[in-house]
């Protein structure tokens, strides 16, 4: 493996860290999905380099999963429910956006102090890459953990699971039927949620977790 | 060591030349995509020659301090262009051309200006210093978080051993270096009072926090601190130009033809992050004002991320 | 100058300083003879500092202490000036020279001169006698000292009920703090025979190692101000007269910051890797809170004295890198880092005592502290502007000044932590570097609205429209100062060099020679690595600025008339709608203060045909006072309720107390045997 081979495989793990960020950042409906699309070509990207620097094929496919469902299929599926939810409104966090950056960039770092010296038996370059997906699966339970709206939730589980299928590439390659069991629980679990959201709709009108506010805007 | 000392003075009346054409460039490109013609390209000169000749007012509040501190603002200004490398690395005053001294400089105009925006005692003063201030708490550490990648990548502070790093390591396709650059961009537009930050058009108070303050201003004062601010989008945009598109850089004594590859080099580097700021500006809206720190936050989060990463990777040095 | 002479005339001047004190309780009735006295310190601080110069240049300067007869018997009392103390020493008595220099003419203005004039140089033989110290009781002497004469000038306005629960404050905090440090010369004589700093230095071992640093970072970080143990330094600061509140801000602190470094790079030994730790994450802590609540305030002495505390922590970010590079065994960093932090208490020594010179000359010709009530003043002391603009650029590390050759310095250590082995400093000092450069925004945004507010603008009252300038023996020092921060910013490597027998002394290692760089510039570590050059910068910027005004004054129109201010078409001649200094902090009130402090702004209007005026209020809680500090005054309280009961009661019950403590003595006796 050249040094270009990694640093462009080191980039596309890097960005998966940033778009994670970029999800805690939205506040907006719509701007999340769509994040959460790239999030997943993200992914994609990433385990198709995997792909070709391991010489295993079988990873391709499992890019081309990542990049199908969660890219597109489930990012236009959540779209559709949300308009026909009409829940189009700002999403409201727990914490505010300061403190979740900080507290996020704390996560980034606890991660690289917890791998980098647990795992000194295998390669730096391997090394690197779970760090970064163990701080891609923190970010995502810290989104689930600071949004009050449920569809919100969902996608930082989304999130959760794309990390964790970015340290599964980066160590060693995941054998398909793994990849197709794994998908198939996401689906179900996608499809529970789905009904759930319309159950909570119908029973309460909202699936604002919290009672409605009326603030606008102002965060204070 | 005379021709070095030539090169760096004409490189500082270069700058000082440059800055008006490029503002003037920008709004004609800014002009062109609105679907107008836009003014010629030369009319920053044709203001600047203008508020020379008139008159100036000064308010009857005002002090000494008020008409000092053009001058003030616009030598720091200067210096601090004077000292990111152009066409040419390496030059005379290189060695003081430490980034951390050029942010510096620029945080003491700054300080000056917000000073001058208070000087007269009214509230449009006021507005403009609070913000600009309050812009520049979050601003300036993420520039510093940038300054730490570049140098951490580069082993040195000195803007030419990194824009001569830059150049030697070949395309280093490193997340903490595109981190680094968004950092930086947010910064510069934050900095140079561009759309989404502030509107450099406009005189309105609720757009306004670089114009409130220079709102008391007028001929030879507001002709030198309107100098000041194209110098301060050229030295930002020739820093974004050197260090992440080095090429073509030549190095101190290479020699007039390498300068002159340089310099075209340089003028079409300028262009085209002109280009690119102006497509940003007109895609985007202006953010309110209270949305502006978390933008900039933002940029911090992500120069310190960048650090942090690159200790990850161990390509520092 | 063989080094015991230099101890004996150190320690003579210290005399000679409390021989004064006493001289001023018996003489002092009125200006002229307070004049005398403080004239007096003067001259003798001005000694001493020339002293401590010559023991920085003498080698072997701490070989022969002085040893006294007098002392307790358990120890013996040794003075002397090592290279730590020496620099110390200079720094703290130019700062004295100069403020003494100002007290010639602000002290005329004292109400009760009897209960100003003669603590003060008692209070500054006190710090100079905890520098002076060798051994562990003529310190911890010195310290106590240092800490009751100033609490008597904190109370010496009597009248004032802020003043009074100030030295209350003031006088339980640092009796804990020298608690603290008591215990740690404690463990620190334990195992060594004596308690002198010789002994105890020889004795050095790491396993007590940790608990005596944090003992002194409780101790003498409180003393010097560090978060979240400041609380007494904004309620005891401003209550005190202006040149004594100069002398605690900008003098005092730096004793605090010397016993730190006395105790812990000197006494404890080699530093185990994860020391640096604590301090750097409370002082990265002290530095942002210190500045932020600074922002909050309107009153100009308080916000002084909270912005020191956000140099303290710069300092002890400094300290905290040197301790970290030293435990991992990179000498050259650590005494980068050492000198940063030392050169930053030289300058903060220098432009905080001219902030709060120039505060008190406000407060003289104006007779007002709070900034809404102030207001263009710079027509009218415009002497006064020029000296306090200098200080506020100064510590809002801008260059050319001295402020950003320290910030400077600082951040080049941090840009050497990748050097350090282990992960978590690794990590955690970006971070401190990130904390660090936001403090130094705030706090140019801080001075900003200090000087802006005071100075410029309209004024806001009448007393601040008629103000006068202030005498010229102040006028004189404050400018003194100006020219001192402006001078150490175009030639650090001056400073740089004076103070590299201390980083010889504490690490073994400094840092190359600075003095015969070319141009006067200053290499920290290597010339391709980084430099500053001062006297560029500063020349460049004076030729740039005389070239512009050359320029545009030989081609512009020379017409300039005088006309109102723009109002958009409402003319308004009431100052009263300017910005205010709470109006000034709003934006940084709504962005940091919201979380940090609950800051809530709330606006009460008046019924629809009411004509009352409008109210907005601001609501800023100190969250330390009220999670800290008032459930432990509760807890206290409570509990000396519960005891006072011992007071009343019979004597057969006093009989059982002292028979029970007699009984479990003699038992805890016997399981020893």
């Amino acid at each position: 493996m050249t040094g270009l081979e990694t640093d462009i495989a080191h980039f596309l793990a890097g960005t998966m860290v940033l778009v994670s960020f970029l999800l805690l950042y939205q506040d907006r409906m719509f701007a999340l999905l769509n994040a959460f699309a790239f999030h997943a070509c993200v992914l994609a990207l990433s385990v198709g380099w995997q792909a070709y620097l391991q010489r295993a094929p079988h990873l391709f496919i499992t890019a081309l999963i990542a990049l199908l469902f969660k890219g597109v299929v489930i990012p236009v599926a959540l779209h559709r429910i949300v308009v026909r939810l009409g829940i189009h409104r700002t999403i409201e966090a727990v914490v505010s956006i300061g403190p979740t950056m900080l507290v996020g960039m704390g996560l980034v770092g606890l991660s690289i102090v917890v791998m980098l010296p647990v795992t000194q038996a295998a390669g730096a370059f391997v090394r690197e890459d779970l760090a970064f997906a163990l701080s891609v699966v923190l970010l995502g339970f810290l989104m689930m953990v600071t949004r009050r709206n449920a569809v919100s939730q969902v996608i930082g589980f989304m999130s959760l699971e794309n990390g964790l299928v970015l340290a599964a590439t980066g160590a060693r390659g995941m054998p398909l039927v793994v990849e197709i069991s794994v998908g198939f629980s996401v689906l179900i679990a996608f499809f529970v949620v789905g009904i759930f959201l319309f159950r909570i709709r119908e029973r309460f009108d909202t699936v604002d977790l919290q009672a409605l506010e009326m603030s606008r805007g102002e965060s204070a | 060591m005379i021709r070095n000392w030539l090169t760096q003075l004409a490189h500082a009346a270069l700058v000082l030349g440059l800055a008006p054409l490029l503002t003037g460039v920008t709004r004609k490109i800014k002009a062109r995509f609105l679907r107008r013609r836009g003014p010629s390209v030369v009319q920053p000169y044709r203001d600047l020659l203008k508020l020379i000749r008139k008159e100036t007012v000064v308010a009857e509040s005002a002090s000494w301090l008020f008409r000092f501190i053009p001058y003030l603002i616009f030598a720091t200004t200067w210096v601090a262009a004077a000292l990111v490398p152009t066409f040419a690395t390496g030059l005379a005053f290189g060695a003081a051309a430490d980034l951390i001294v050029i942010v510096a400089l620029l945080g003491t105009a700054r300080f000056l200006l917000a000073l001058a925006g208070l000087d007269v005692g009214t509230s449009f003063g006021g507005i403009g210093s609070s913000r600009e201030m309050m812009f520049a708490t979050l601003a300036e550490p993420a520039m510093l978080m940038v300054m730490f990648t570049l140098s951490l990548f580069a082993g040195s502070t000195e803007l030419s051993s990194i824009s001569a790093y830059m150049v030697g390591a070949g395309a280093v396709l490193s997340i903490s270096l595109a981190l680094a650059l968004v950092a930086l961009i947010i910064v510069s537009i934050g900095e140079n009072a561009r759309i989404p930050v502030d509107n450099p058009a406009t005189h309105l108070e609720l757009t306004m926090v670089h114009e409130a303050m220079i709102l008391e201003y007028s001929g030879r004062h507001l002709a030198v601190i309107e100098a000041a601010a194209f110098l301060k989008l050229l030295l930002y945009l020739s820093l974004i130009a050197c260090v992440f598109t080095p090429w073509g850089t030549a190095s101190v004594g290479a020699g007039a033809v390498a300068y002159a590859v340089g310099f075209a080099a340089y003028l079409v580097k300028l262009g085209m992050l002109a280009f690119l700021l102006v497509l940003f500006e007109t895609a985007i809206a202006k953010m309110r004002v209270f949305r502006v720190p978390e933008l900039l936050g933002v940029a911090l989060m992500l120069g310190l991320l960048g650090t942090i990463l690159l200790f990850v990777s161990r390509v520092s040095r | 100058m063989s080094p015991l002479l230099l101890n004996q005339l150190a320690a003579s001047g210290v005399a000679w300083l409390l021989i004064w004190a006493v001289v001023a309780l018996v003489v002092v009735r009125g200006p002229r003879t307070s004049q005398l006295i403080y004239g007096a310190c003067a001259l003798i601080c001005a000694v001493l500092a020339g002293l401590g110069a010559c023991a920085l240049f003498t080698p072997g300067a701490g070989a022969n202490a002085l040893e006294l007869p007098v002392g307790l018997p358990l120890g013996r009392t040794l003075l002397g000036l090592d290279p730590l103390s020496a620099a110390f020493a200079t720094i703290i008595n130019i700062a004295g020279t100069i403020v003494s220099g100002y007290a010639v003419g602000y002290g005329t203005h004292a109400r009760e001169p009897r209960r100003v004039v003669p603590l003060y140089p008692a209070f500054i033989a006190g710090m100079n006698l905890v520098l002076l110290a060798q051994d562990a009781f003529s310190f911890l002497i010195g310290w106590e000292f240092m800490s009751l004469a100033s609490w008597a000038l904190v109370v010496s306005d009597h009248h004032s009920a802020d003043s009074r629960r100030a030295g209350l404050i003031y006088l339980v905090m640092a009796t804990a703090g020298a608690l603290n440090l008591l215990f740690a010369f404690g463990l620190l004589a334990g195992h060594s025979e004596g308690y002198a700093f010789s002994d105890m230095r020889r004795a050095a071992g790491s396993t007590m190692g940790a608990v005596v640093l944090l003992l002194t970072l409780v101790g003498a970080g409180s003393k010097a101000g560090l978060v979240p143990l400041h609380a007494w330094l904004p309620l005891a600061h401003p209550a005190a007269p202006s040149h004594v509140s100069a002398l605690m801000s900008g003098i005092m602190t730096k004793v605090a910051v010397y016993g730190f470094i006395r105790i812990v790079f000197d006494l404890a030994g080699p530093p185990a890797w994860w020391w640096s730790i604590p301090v750097l994450v409370v002082a990265a802590l002290t530095a942002f809170l210190g500045v932020l609540y600074a922002l909050m305030e309107h009153d100009l002495k308080r916000l002084l004295a909270y912005h020191t505390v956000e140099n303290i922590g710069i300092i002890f970010i400094g300290l905290g890198l040197a301790l970290a590079f030293r435990a991992s065994g990179l000498a050259a960093a650590g005494a980068l880092a050492l000198i940063a932090a030392i050169f930053h208490v030289f300058n903060h020594s220098l432009f905080k005592s001219l902030l709060f010179l120039g505060s008190g000359a406000v407060l003289n010709s104006t007779g007002e502290r709070d900034m809404e009530h102030l207001g263009g003043l710079i027509h009218r002391m415009p002497v006064t502007a020029v000296a306090f603009l200098g200080g506020c650029i100064a510590i809002s590390a801008l260059p050319p000044f001295n402020g950003f050759v320290s910030e400077w310095l600082t951040f080049q250590a941090i840009l050497l932590s990748p050097q350090l082995p282990q992960w978590i400093p690794r990590l955690l000092v970006p971070a401190v570097g990130a904390t660090l450069a936001c403090s130094a925004a705030l706090a140019a945004t801080c001075f900003v609205k200090a000087f802006g507010m005071t100075f410029l603008g309209r004024p806001r009252t009448s007393t601040a429209a008629e103000a006068r300038e202030t005498d010229r023996w102040s006028v004189g020092a404050m400018l003194i100062f100006a020219a001192l921060c402006l001078l150490a910013g175009v030639f650090p490597g001056v400073v740089m060099d004076a103070l590299a027998p201390v980083s010889r002394m504490l690490l073994g290692t400094e840092l190359a020679p600075q003095l015969t760089q070319p141009w006067l510039r200053i290499v920290p570590i290597a010339p391709e690595r980084s430099a500053y050059n001062g006297v560029l910068v500063f020349g460049m910027i004076a030729i740039a600025a005389a070239v512009t005004a050359l320029v545009v004054r030989r081609f512009a129109s020379h017409a300039m008339r005088r006309s109102p201010a723009w109002d958009c078409g409402f003319p308004d001649a009431s100052p009263a709608t300017q910005y205010t200094a709470g109006s000034f902090a709003q934006p940084i009130r709504r962005v940091f203060g919201s979380a940090v402090f609950r800051a809530r702004e709330r606006v009460e209007m008046p019924k629809p045909g009411d004509t009352s005026t409008a109210k907005a209020y601001i609501e800023v809680h100190d969250t330390l006072w009220e999670v800290l500090y008032a459930p432990v005054i509760r807890v206290v309280d409570a509990t000396t309720e519960r005891l006072n009961r011992l007071q009343f009661l019979t004597i057969r019950n006093y009989l059982t107390l002292v028979f029970t403590a007699l009984v479990l003595l003699l038992i805890v006796v016997g399981i020893a045997r």
